[in-house]
Protein backbone atom coordinates (compact mmCIF):
# COMPACT_ATOMS: atom_id res chain seq x y z
CA UNK A 1 0.00 0.00 0.00
CA UNK A 2 2.51 2.52 1.14
CA UNK A 3 4.71 1.79 -2.44
CA UNK A 4 1.22 2.55 -4.48
CA UNK A 5 1.34 5.72 -2.51
CA UNK A 6 4.57 6.37 -3.21
CA UNK A 7 4.54 5.44 -7.24
CA UNK A 8 1.29 7.99 -7.46
CA UNK A 9 3.52 10.56 -6.22
CA UNK A 10 6.54 9.82 -8.92
CA UNK A 11 3.78 9.56 -11.02
CA UNK A 12 3.09 13.01 -10.34
CA UNK A 13 6.65 14.70 -10.84
CA UNK A 14 7.70 12.58 -13.55
CA UNK A 15 6.42 13.57 -17.22
CA UNK A 16 5.22 11.16 -19.02
CA UNK A 17 2.14 11.24 -21.60
CA UNK A 18 -1.04 9.99 -22.56
CA UNK A 19 -0.29 6.18 -21.02
CA UNK A 20 0.68 7.76 -18.12
CA UNK A 21 -1.80 10.28 -17.10
CA UNK A 22 -4.35 6.94 -18.05
CA UNK A 23 -2.60 5.05 -15.67
CA UNK A 24 -2.37 7.40 -13.10
CA UNK A 25 -5.93 8.00 -12.98
CA UNK A 26 -6.91 4.10 -12.95
CA UNK A 27 -5.05 3.81 -10.23
CA UNK A 28 -6.83 6.85 -8.10
CA UNK A 29 -10.25 6.07 -9.75
CA UNK A 30 -9.87 2.36 -8.82
CA UNK A 31 -8.70 3.30 -5.28
CA UNK A 32 -11.12 6.06 -5.17
CA UNK A 33 -14.18 3.50 -6.02
CA UNK A 34 -12.59 1.10 -3.19
CA UNK A 35 -12.73 3.49 -0.71
CA UNK A 36 -16.56 4.07 -1.54
CA UNK A 37 -17.61 0.85 -1.56
CA UNK A 38 -16.12 0.42 2.37
CA UNK A 39 -18.34 3.67 2.95
CA UNK A 40 -21.13 1.83 0.72
CA UNK A 41 -20.97 -1.23 3.07
CA UNK A 42 -21.00 1.07 6.38
CA UNK A 43 -24.03 3.29 4.94
CA UNK A 44 -26.20 -0.60 3.75
CA UNK A 45 -25.36 -2.37 6.66
CA UNK A 46 -27.01 1.02 8.83
CA UNK A 47 -30.49 -0.19 7.42
CA UNK A 48 -30.38 -3.00 9.87
CA UNK A 49 -29.42 -0.29 12.56
CA UNK A 50 -32.00 1.97 12.81
CA UNK A 51 -34.93 4.01 10.73
CA UNK A 52 -33.60 7.33 11.94
CA UNK A 53 -29.25 7.01 11.33
CA UNK A 54 -29.93 5.50 7.79
CA UNK A 55 -32.13 8.79 6.91
CA UNK A 56 -29.74 10.97 8.70
CA UNK A 57 -27.02 9.25 6.35
CA UNK A 58 -29.24 9.34 3.16
CA UNK A 59 -29.79 13.47 4.18
CA UNK A 60 -25.59 13.43 4.28
CA UNK A 61 -25.89 11.86 0.70
CA UNK A 62 -27.89 14.37 -0.71
CA UNK A 63 -26.25 17.47 0.57
CA UNK A 64 -24.75 19.51 -1.43
CA UNK A 65 -20.39 18.80 -0.27
CA UNK A 66 -20.99 15.46 -0.52
CA UNK A 67 -22.47 15.41 -4.45
CA UNK A 68 -19.17 16.92 -5.33
CA UNK A 69 -17.44 13.43 -3.88
CA UNK A 70 -20.02 12.02 -6.36
CA UNK A 71 -19.62 13.65 -9.62
CA UNK A 72 -15.95 12.42 -8.77
CA UNK A 73 -17.30 9.08 -8.09
CA UNK A 74 -19.66 9.36 -11.22
CA UNK A 75 -16.35 10.05 -12.67
CA UNK A 76 -14.03 7.76 -12.02
CA UNK A 77 -16.52 5.11 -12.57
CA UNK A 78 -17.19 5.66 -15.70
CA UNK A 79 -13.04 6.63 -16.71
CA UNK A 80 -12.33 3.01 -14.66
CA UNK A 81 -14.71 0.95 -16.86
CA UNK A 82 -13.87 2.58 -20.12
CA UNK A 83 -10.05 2.89 -19.67
CA UNK A 84 -9.96 -0.65 -18.86
CA UNK A 85 -11.57 -1.93 -21.97
CA UNK A 86 -8.62 0.01 -23.44
CA UNK A 87 -6.02 -1.73 -21.14
CA UNK A 88 -8.33 -5.27 -22.00
CA UNK A 89 -7.18 -4.83 -25.61
CA UNK A 90 -4.34 -3.73 -25.09
CA UNK A 91 -3.44 -6.69 -23.02
CA UNK A 92 -5.12 -9.03 -25.58
CA UNK A 93 -3.90 -7.89 -28.78
CA UNK A 94 -1.43 -6.21 -28.71
CA UNK A 95 0.24 -7.13 -31.97
CA UNK A 96 -3.06 -4.33 -32.94
CA UNK A 97 -3.16 -2.35 -30.23
CA UNK A 98 0.62 -2.08 -28.42
CA UNK A 99 1.28 0.79 -30.01
CA UNK A 100 2.01 4.77 -29.45
CA UNK A 101 0.12 5.89 -31.94
CA UNK A 102 -3.14 3.76 -31.31
CA UNK A 103 -2.05 4.23 -27.29
CA UNK A 104 -2.66 8.07 -27.47
CA UNK A 105 -5.80 7.83 -29.82
CA UNK A 106 -7.62 5.19 -27.38
CA UNK A 107 -6.98 7.32 -24.43
CA UNK A 108 -9.14 10.38 -26.09
CA UNK A 109 -11.46 8.22 -26.96
CA UNK A 110 -12.00 7.27 -23.33
CA UNK A 111 -11.60 10.86 -22.56
CA UNK A 112 -14.38 11.60 -24.65
CA UNK A 113 -16.62 8.48 -24.02
CA UNK A 114 -15.98 9.13 -20.36
CA UNK A 115 -17.05 12.68 -20.46
CA UNK A 116 -20.08 11.58 -22.81
CA UNK A 117 -21.30 9.32 -20.45
CA UNK A 118 -20.34 12.19 -17.53
CA UNK A 119 -22.11 15.00 -18.01
CA UNK A 120 -25.78 13.48 -17.96
CA UNK A 121 -24.92 12.31 -14.75
CA UNK A 122 -23.42 15.05 -13.35
CA UNK A 123 -26.06 17.49 -14.13
CA UNK A 124 -28.80 14.78 -12.76
CA UNK A 125 -26.59 14.76 -9.63
CA UNK A 126 -26.88 18.64 -9.41
CA UNK A 127 -30.54 19.49 -10.67
CA UNK A 128 -32.29 18.84 -7.46
CA UNK A 129 -29.73 21.46 -5.63
CA UNK A 130 -31.25 24.25 -7.83
CA UNK A 131 -34.52 22.88 -7.68
CA UNK A 132 -34.85 21.08 -11.06
CA UNK A 133 -36.42 18.45 -12.65
CA UNK A 134 -35.09 15.95 -14.87
CA UNK A 135 -37.95 14.82 -17.71
CA UNK A 136 -37.50 11.44 -17.47
CA UNK A 137 -38.25 12.15 -13.34
CA UNK A 138 -42.07 11.79 -12.82
CA UNK A 139 -42.42 12.90 -8.64
CA UNK B 1 22.15 31.10 -26.85
CA UNK B 2 22.64 30.86 -22.72
CA UNK B 3 20.29 28.61 -20.86
CA UNK B 4 20.31 27.78 -17.12
CA UNK B 5 20.66 24.00 -16.24
CA UNK B 6 19.23 22.83 -12.78
CA UNK B 7 20.90 19.89 -11.67
CA UNK B 8 20.41 17.71 -8.75
CA UNK B 9 23.49 16.81 -6.82
CA UNK B 10 24.42 14.57 -4.40
CA UNK B 11 27.64 13.60 -2.56
CA UNK B 12 26.97 10.60 -0.19
CA UNK B 13 30.20 11.75 1.52
CA UNK B 14 29.74 15.25 1.72
CA UNK B 15 25.33 16.25 1.60
CA UNK B 16 23.05 15.34 3.90
CA UNK B 17 19.96 15.15 1.47
CA UNK B 18 20.00 16.10 -2.68
CA UNK B 19 20.14 19.54 -4.04
CA UNK B 20 20.22 22.09 -6.65
CA UNK B 21 23.01 23.38 -8.52
CA UNK B 22 22.09 26.14 -10.98
CA UNK B 23 24.58 26.83 -13.70
CA UNK B 24 24.56 29.53 -16.73
CA UNK B 25 26.27 28.32 -20.30
CA UNK B 26 26.70 29.56 -23.93
CA UNK B 27 25.38 26.92 -25.98
CA UNK B 28 24.71 26.19 -29.90
CA UNK B 29 21.28 25.04 -30.53
CA UNK B 30 22.31 21.88 -31.97
CA UNK B 31 24.81 21.10 -28.97
CA UNK B 32 23.41 18.31 -26.91
CA UNK B 33 22.82 18.80 -23.94
CA UNK B 34 26.18 16.56 -22.96
CA UNK B 35 28.01 19.30 -23.89
CA UNK B 36 25.89 21.68 -22.07
CA UNK B 37 27.05 19.24 -19.36
CA UNK B 38 30.62 18.87 -20.54
CA UNK B 39 30.64 23.21 -20.05
CA UNK B 40 29.75 22.79 -16.50
CA UNK B 41 32.27 20.30 -15.65
CA UNK B 42 35.03 21.05 -17.38
CA UNK B 43 34.77 24.73 -16.95
CA UNK B 44 32.76 25.81 -13.80
CA UNK B 45 32.30 23.12 -11.30
CA UNK B 46 34.48 20.21 -12.14
CA UNK B 47 32.92 18.03 -9.13
CA UNK B 48 29.85 17.14 -11.37
CA UNK B 49 29.88 13.84 -11.78
CA UNK B 50 28.09 11.84 -14.77
CA UNK B 51 28.59 8.75 -16.98
CA UNK B 52 28.76 8.73 -20.24
CA UNK B 53 31.46 7.10 -23.52
CA UNK B 54 30.42 7.16 -27.29
CA UNK B 55 28.27 10.81 -27.36
CA UNK B 56 26.45 9.22 -30.07
CA UNK B 57 23.61 7.30 -28.44
CA UNK B 58 25.09 3.48 -28.87
CA UNK B 59 26.63 3.02 -25.05
CA UNK B 60 23.47 3.80 -23.39
CA UNK B 61 25.86 5.06 -20.50
CA UNK B 62 24.38 9.06 -20.04
CA UNK B 63 20.67 7.89 -19.21
CA UNK B 64 18.86 10.73 -17.07
CA UNK B 65 15.52 12.71 -15.99
CA UNK B 66 15.70 15.85 -18.36
CA UNK B 67 13.08 18.12 -17.87
CA UNK B 68 11.14 15.52 -15.99
CA UNK B 69 11.35 13.01 -18.79
CA UNK B 70 13.95 9.86 -19.39
CA UNK B 71 16.41 10.86 -21.93
CA UNK B 72 20.19 10.16 -23.04
CA UNK B 73 21.99 13.71 -22.68
CA UNK B 74 23.81 12.84 -25.93
CA UNK B 75 20.06 12.51 -27.76
CA UNK B 76 18.38 15.57 -27.35
CA UNK B 77 19.62 18.79 -28.63
CA UNK B 78 19.50 22.22 -26.64
CA UNK B 79 16.68 23.91 -29.38
CA UNK B 80 14.58 21.27 -28.13
CA UNK B 81 15.07 22.10 -24.09
CA UNK B 82 13.75 25.68 -24.09
CA UNK B 83 15.73 28.37 -21.39
CA UNK B 84 15.98 26.12 -18.16
CA UNK B 85 16.86 22.54 -17.97
CA UNK B 86 16.23 19.99 -14.94
CA UNK B 87 18.63 17.62 -15.31
CA UNK B 88 18.00 14.79 -12.40
CA UNK B 89 19.63 11.18 -11.80
CA UNK B 90 17.31 8.31 -13.24
CA UNK B 91 14.63 7.09 -10.46
CA UNK B 92 14.51 3.88 -8.66
CA UNK B 93 18.43 3.09 -8.67
CA UNK B 94 20.90 4.04 -5.74
CA UNK B 95 22.34 7.05 -7.11
CA UNK B 96 26.37 6.89 -6.62
CA UNK B 97 27.07 10.46 -6.74
CA UNK B 98 24.79 13.38 -9.04
CA UNK B 99 23.83 11.84 -11.87
CA UNK B 100 25.57 8.70 -11.74
CA UNK B 101 23.06 5.84 -10.44
CA UNK B 102 24.67 2.26 -9.37
CA UNK B 103 23.38 0.13 -12.42
CA UNK B 104 24.12 -3.33 -11.16
CA UNK B 105 20.53 -4.07 -9.55
CA UNK B 106 19.57 -3.27 -13.45
CA UNK B 107 22.04 -5.49 -15.09
CA UNK B 108 21.39 -8.02 -12.21
CA UNK B 109 18.26 -8.09 -13.95
CA UNK B 110 19.77 -8.77 -17.64
CA UNK B 111 21.58 -11.78 -16.33
CA UNK B 112 18.57 -12.99 -14.84
CA UNK B 113 16.69 -13.71 -18.41
CA UNK B 114 19.72 -15.49 -19.87
CA UNK B 115 20.34 -13.28 -22.40
CA UNK B 116 22.41 -15.87 -24.92
CA UNK B 117 21.38 -18.02 -27.56
CA UNK B 118 20.39 -21.13 -26.21
CA UNK B 119 20.77 -24.10 -28.49
CA UNK B 120 21.99 -27.83 -27.50
CA UNK B 121 22.17 -29.41 -31.19
CA UNK B 122 25.59 -29.02 -32.59
CA UNK B 123 25.46 -26.70 -35.97
CA UNK B 124 24.97 -28.03 -39.46
CA UNK B 125 28.44 -29.17 -40.92
CA UNK B 126 30.16 -26.36 -41.55
CA UNK B 127 27.63 -23.50 -41.76
CA UNK B 128 25.70 -21.19 -39.62
CA UNK B 129 21.91 -21.86 -38.07
CA UNK B 130 19.59 -21.03 -40.63
CA UNK B 131 16.93 -18.69 -40.28
CA UNK B 132 13.73 -17.22 -42.93
CA UNK B 133 13.89 -13.92 -43.12
CA UNK B 134 9.97 -14.07 -41.63
CA UNK B 135 11.27 -16.22 -38.54
CA UNK B 136 14.34 -13.45 -38.44
CA UNK B 137 11.57 -10.21 -38.67
CA UNK B 138 10.03 -11.86 -35.76
CA UNK B 139 12.24 -10.50 -33.22
CA UNK B 140 14.07 -7.64 -35.16
CA UNK B 141 12.75 -4.89 -33.37
CA UNK B 142 14.07 -6.09 -30.02
CA UNK B 143 17.43 -6.74 -31.20
CA UNK B 144 18.06 -3.19 -31.00
CA UNK B 145 18.02 -2.81 -27.17
CA UNK B 146 21.28 -0.59 -26.04
CA UNK B 147 20.73 -1.37 -22.38
CA UNK B 148 20.86 2.55 -21.02
CA UNK B 149 17.95 1.75 -18.65
CA UNK B 150 15.84 4.67 -19.53
CA UNK B 151 12.45 2.29 -19.91
CA UNK B 152 13.02 0.55 -16.47
CA UNK B 153 13.72 3.46 -14.43
CA UNK B 154 10.59 5.66 -15.90
CA UNK B 155 7.95 2.67 -15.19
CA UNK B 156 5.71 3.22 -12.41
CA UNK B 157 5.54 -0.39 -11.03
CA UNK B 158 9.50 -0.37 -11.35
CA UNK B 159 9.65 2.53 -9.33
CA UNK B 160 6.77 0.90 -6.85
CA UNK B 161 8.23 -2.34 -6.38
CA UNK B 162 12.70 -2.54 -7.62
CA UNK B 163 12.39 -6.33 -7.68
CA UNK B 164 10.18 -6.03 -10.65
CA UNK B 165 12.79 -7.67 -13.58
CA UNK B 166 11.41 -4.07 -15.47
CA UNK B 167 10.52 -3.89 -19.59
CA UNK B 168 14.84 -3.93 -20.41
CA UNK B 169 14.73 -7.37 -19.12
CA UNK B 170 11.83 -8.68 -20.95
CA UNK B 171 12.86 -6.70 -24.07
CA UNK B 172 16.22 -8.92 -24.21
CA UNK B 173 13.84 -11.96 -23.24
CA UNK B 174 11.55 -11.29 -25.80
CA UNK B 175 14.83 -11.33 -28.33
CA UNK B 176 15.68 -14.92 -27.77
CA UNK B 177 12.13 -16.27 -26.87
CA UNK B 178 11.23 -15.30 -30.25
CA UNK B 179 14.45 -16.42 -32.01
CA UNK B 180 13.75 -19.52 -33.71
CA UNK B 181 17.08 -20.86 -33.07
CA UNK B 182 16.44 -20.73 -29.68
CA UNK B 183 15.52 -23.95 -27.55
CA UNK B 184 15.06 -22.25 -24.18
CA UNK B 185 11.61 -20.79 -24.68
CA UNK B 186 9.97 -22.38 -22.29
CA UNK B 187 12.69 -21.77 -19.43
CA UNK B 188 12.92 -17.86 -20.03
CA UNK B 189 8.63 -18.01 -20.35
CA UNK B 190 9.02 -19.78 -17.07
CA UNK B 191 11.30 -16.83 -15.44
CA UNK B 192 8.77 -14.29 -17.30
CA UNK B 193 5.60 -15.71 -15.70
CA UNK B 194 5.94 -14.41 -12.11
CA UNK B 195 4.19 -11.95 -9.73
CA UNK B 196 8.02 -9.55 -10.52
CA UNK B 197 7.69 -10.82 -14.65
CA UNK B 198 5.22 -9.50 -17.21
CA UNK B 199 2.51 -9.66 -15.06
CA UNK B 200 4.02 -6.19 -13.27
CA UNK B 201 3.25 -4.28 -16.57
CA UNK B 202 0.56 -2.44 -16.00
CA UNK B 203 0.84 -1.15 -20.02
CA UNK B 204 1.55 2.74 -19.02
CA UNK B 205 4.01 2.96 -22.16
CA UNK B 206 6.10 5.40 -20.55
CA UNK B 207 8.94 2.84 -21.69
CA UNK B 208 7.98 3.28 -25.13
CA UNK B 209 7.86 6.84 -25.44
CA UNK B 210 11.08 7.38 -23.58
CA UNK B 211 12.92 4.62 -25.47
CA UNK B 212 15.95 5.95 -27.42
CA UNK B 213 16.16 3.21 -29.97
CA UNK B 214 11.76 3.63 -30.42
CA UNK B 215 11.49 0.25 -29.60
CA UNK B 216 7.83 -0.95 -29.34
CA UNK B 217 8.42 -2.23 -25.54
CA UNK B 218 4.68 -2.47 -24.54
CA UNK B 219 4.12 -4.81 -27.44
CA UNK B 220 6.96 -6.84 -27.05
CA UNK B 221 5.68 -7.45 -23.60
CA UNK B 222 2.32 -8.13 -24.94
CA UNK B 223 3.76 -10.68 -26.99
CA UNK B 224 5.55 -12.55 -24.15
CA UNK B 225 2.47 -11.99 -21.84
CA UNK B 226 0.42 -13.60 -24.94
CA UNK B 227 2.98 -16.45 -25.14
CA UNK B 228 2.56 -16.92 -21.92
CA UNK B 229 -1.09 -17.24 -22.05
CA UNK B 230 -0.86 -19.44 -24.95
CA UNK B 231 1.93 -21.81 -23.53
CA UNK B 232 4.45 -21.45 -26.15
CA UNK B 233 5.36 -19.26 -29.15
CA UNK B 234 3.16 -19.70 -31.62
C1 LIG C 1 -16.59 -2.00 -15.42
C2 LIG C 1 -15.96 -2.48 -14.39
C3 LIG C 1 -14.44 -2.55 -14.29
C4 LIG C 1 -13.52 -2.77 -15.29
C5 LIG C 1 -13.75 -3.01 -16.79
C6 LIG C 1 -12.21 -2.73 -14.64
C7 LIG C 1 -11.02 -2.96 -15.28
C8 LIG C 1 -9.81 -2.98 -14.67
C9 LIG C 1 -8.58 -3.41 -15.28
C10 LIG C 1 -8.44 -3.95 -16.71
C11 LIG C 1 -7.59 -3.28 -14.37
C12 LIG C 1 -6.13 -3.63 -14.57
C13 LIG C 1 -5.35 -2.40 -14.78
C14 LIG C 1 -3.98 -2.64 -15.32
O1 LIG C 1 -3.60 -3.78 -15.71
O2 LIG C 1 -3.24 -1.66 -15.40
C15 LIG C 1 -8.18 -2.72 -13.16
C16 LIG C 1 -7.48 -2.40 -12.02
C17 LIG C 1 -8.05 -1.99 -10.81
N1 LIG C 1 -9.40 -1.88 -10.54
FE1 LIG C 1 -10.86 -2.11 -11.93
N2 LIG C 1 -12.37 -2.48 -13.30
C18 LIG C 1 -13.72 -2.36 -13.04
C19 LIG C 1 -14.30 -2.12 -11.81
C20 LIG C 1 -13.61 -1.86 -10.61
C21 LIG C 1 -14.25 -1.61 -9.32
C22 LIG C 1 -15.74 -1.66 -9.06
C23 LIG C 1 -13.22 -1.37 -8.43
C24 LIG C 1 -13.26 -1.05 -6.96
C25 LIG C 1 -14.12 -1.52 -6.12
C26 LIG C 1 -11.97 -1.46 -9.15
C27 LIG C 1 -10.74 -1.27 -8.58
C28 LIG C 1 -9.55 -1.47 -9.23
C29 LIG C 1 -8.25 -1.27 -8.64
C30 LIG C 1 -7.96 -0.82 -7.20
C31 LIG C 1 -7.31 -1.61 -9.63
C32 LIG C 1 -5.79 -1.60 -9.50
C33 LIG C 1 -5.26 -0.34 -10.12
C34 LIG C 1 -3.80 -0.38 -10.43
O3 LIG C 1 -3.14 -1.45 -10.31
O4 LIG C 1 -3.26 0.66 -10.79
N3 LIG C 1 -12.25 -1.76 -10.47
N4 LIG C 1 -9.53 -2.56 -13.37
C1 LIG D 1 -23.94 7.11 -5.60
C2 LIG D 1 -24.15 5.98 -6.24
C3 LIG D 1 -24.80 4.79 -5.55
C4 LIG D 1 -26.03 4.70 -4.96
C5 LIG D 1 -27.06 5.82 -4.79
C6 LIG D 1 -26.19 3.34 -4.49
C7 LIG D 1 -27.30 2.85 -3.81
C8 LIG D 1 -27.46 1.56 -3.40
C9 LIG D 1 -28.66 1.03 -2.84
C10 LIG D 1 -29.96 1.81 -2.63
C11 LIG D 1 -28.44 -0.29 -2.57
C12 LIG D 1 -29.46 -1.31 -2.09
C13 LIG D 1 -29.44 -1.55 -0.65
C14 LIG D 1 -30.47 -2.64 -0.34
O1 LIG D 1 -31.63 -2.46 -0.65
O2 LIG D 1 -30.04 -3.68 0.21
C15 LIG D 1 -27.06 -0.59 -2.92
C16 LIG D 1 -26.44 -1.82 -2.77
C17 LIG D 1 -25.12 -2.09 -3.14
N1 LIG D 1 -24.27 -1.26 -3.83
FE1 LIG D 1 -24.65 0.67 -4.31
N2 LIG D 1 -25.05 2.63 -4.81
C18 LIG D 1 -24.18 3.47 -5.48
C19 LIG D 1 -22.93 3.17 -6.00
C20 LIG D 1 -22.29 1.94 -5.84
C21 LIG D 1 -20.96 1.63 -6.35
C22 LIG D 1 -20.07 2.60 -7.12
C23 LIG D 1 -20.68 0.32 -5.99
C24 LIG D 1 -19.43 -0.52 -6.28
C25 LIG D 1 -18.23 -0.13 -6.00
C26 LIG D 1 -21.84 -0.18 -5.27
C27 LIG D 1 -21.95 -1.44 -4.72
C28 LIG D 1 -23.08 -1.90 -4.05
C29 LIG D 1 -23.16 -3.23 -3.44
C30 LIG D 1 -22.01 -4.28 -3.46
C31 LIG D 1 -24.42 -3.33 -2.86
C32 LIG D 1 -24.97 -4.51 -2.09
C33 LIG D 1 -25.91 -5.32 -2.89
C34 LIG D 1 -26.77 -6.18 -2.03
O3 LIG D 1 -26.46 -6.32 -0.85
O4 LIG D 1 -27.77 -6.66 -2.55
N3 LIG D 1 -22.78 0.82 -5.20
N4 LIG D 1 -26.48 0.57 -3.44
S1 LIG E 1 14.62 -1.03 -24.44
FE1 LIG E 1 15.18 1.05 -25.09
S2 LIG E 1 15.05 2.29 -23.23
FE2 LIG E 1 15.13 0.15 -22.60
S3 LIG E 1 17.25 -0.28 -22.15
FE3 LIG E 1 16.85 -0.90 -24.28
S4 LIG E 1 17.37 0.89 -25.50
FE4 LIG E 1 17.19 1.61 -23.39
S1 LIG F 1 4.42 -0.44 -20.40
FE1 LIG F 1 4.85 -1.81 -18.68
S2 LIG F 1 7.03 -1.88 -18.55
FE2 LIG F 1 6.54 -0.10 -19.84
S3 LIG F 1 6.56 1.62 -18.41
FE3 LIG F 1 4.59 0.75 -18.57
S4 LIG F 1 4.29 -0.65 -16.88
FE4 LIG F 1 6.43 -0.26 -17.17
S1 LIG G 1 27.13 8.63 -24.20
FE1 LIG G 1 26.81 6.70 -25.15
S2 LIG G 1 24.66 6.67 -25.33
FE2 LIG G 1 25.00 8.70 -24.65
Amino acid sequence: MASIVASIWEGITYRGREGHWAWLLHRVSGLGILLFLALHIVDIYLIGVGKEIFEAFLFFYHSAPFKVLVMGLLFGVYYHAFNGVRIILVDFWPERFSNWKTQRLMFRVVIVLTLLAFIPSAIATVAPLFNLHMPWWNH
Amino acid sequence: MRVTLRIKRFNPEKDEKPWWGEYEVDVEPNDQLLDALHKVKWYQDGTLTLRRSCAHGICGSDAMVVNGRNRLACKVLMKDLGKKVTVEPIRGLPVIKDLVVDMEPFFAKYRAIKPYLINNDPPPEGRERLQSPADRERFDDTTKCILCACCTTSCPSFWANGDYVGPAAIVQAHRFIFDSRDQATAERLDIMNDMMGVWRCRTVFNCVECCPREINITKAIGDVKKAILEGGVR
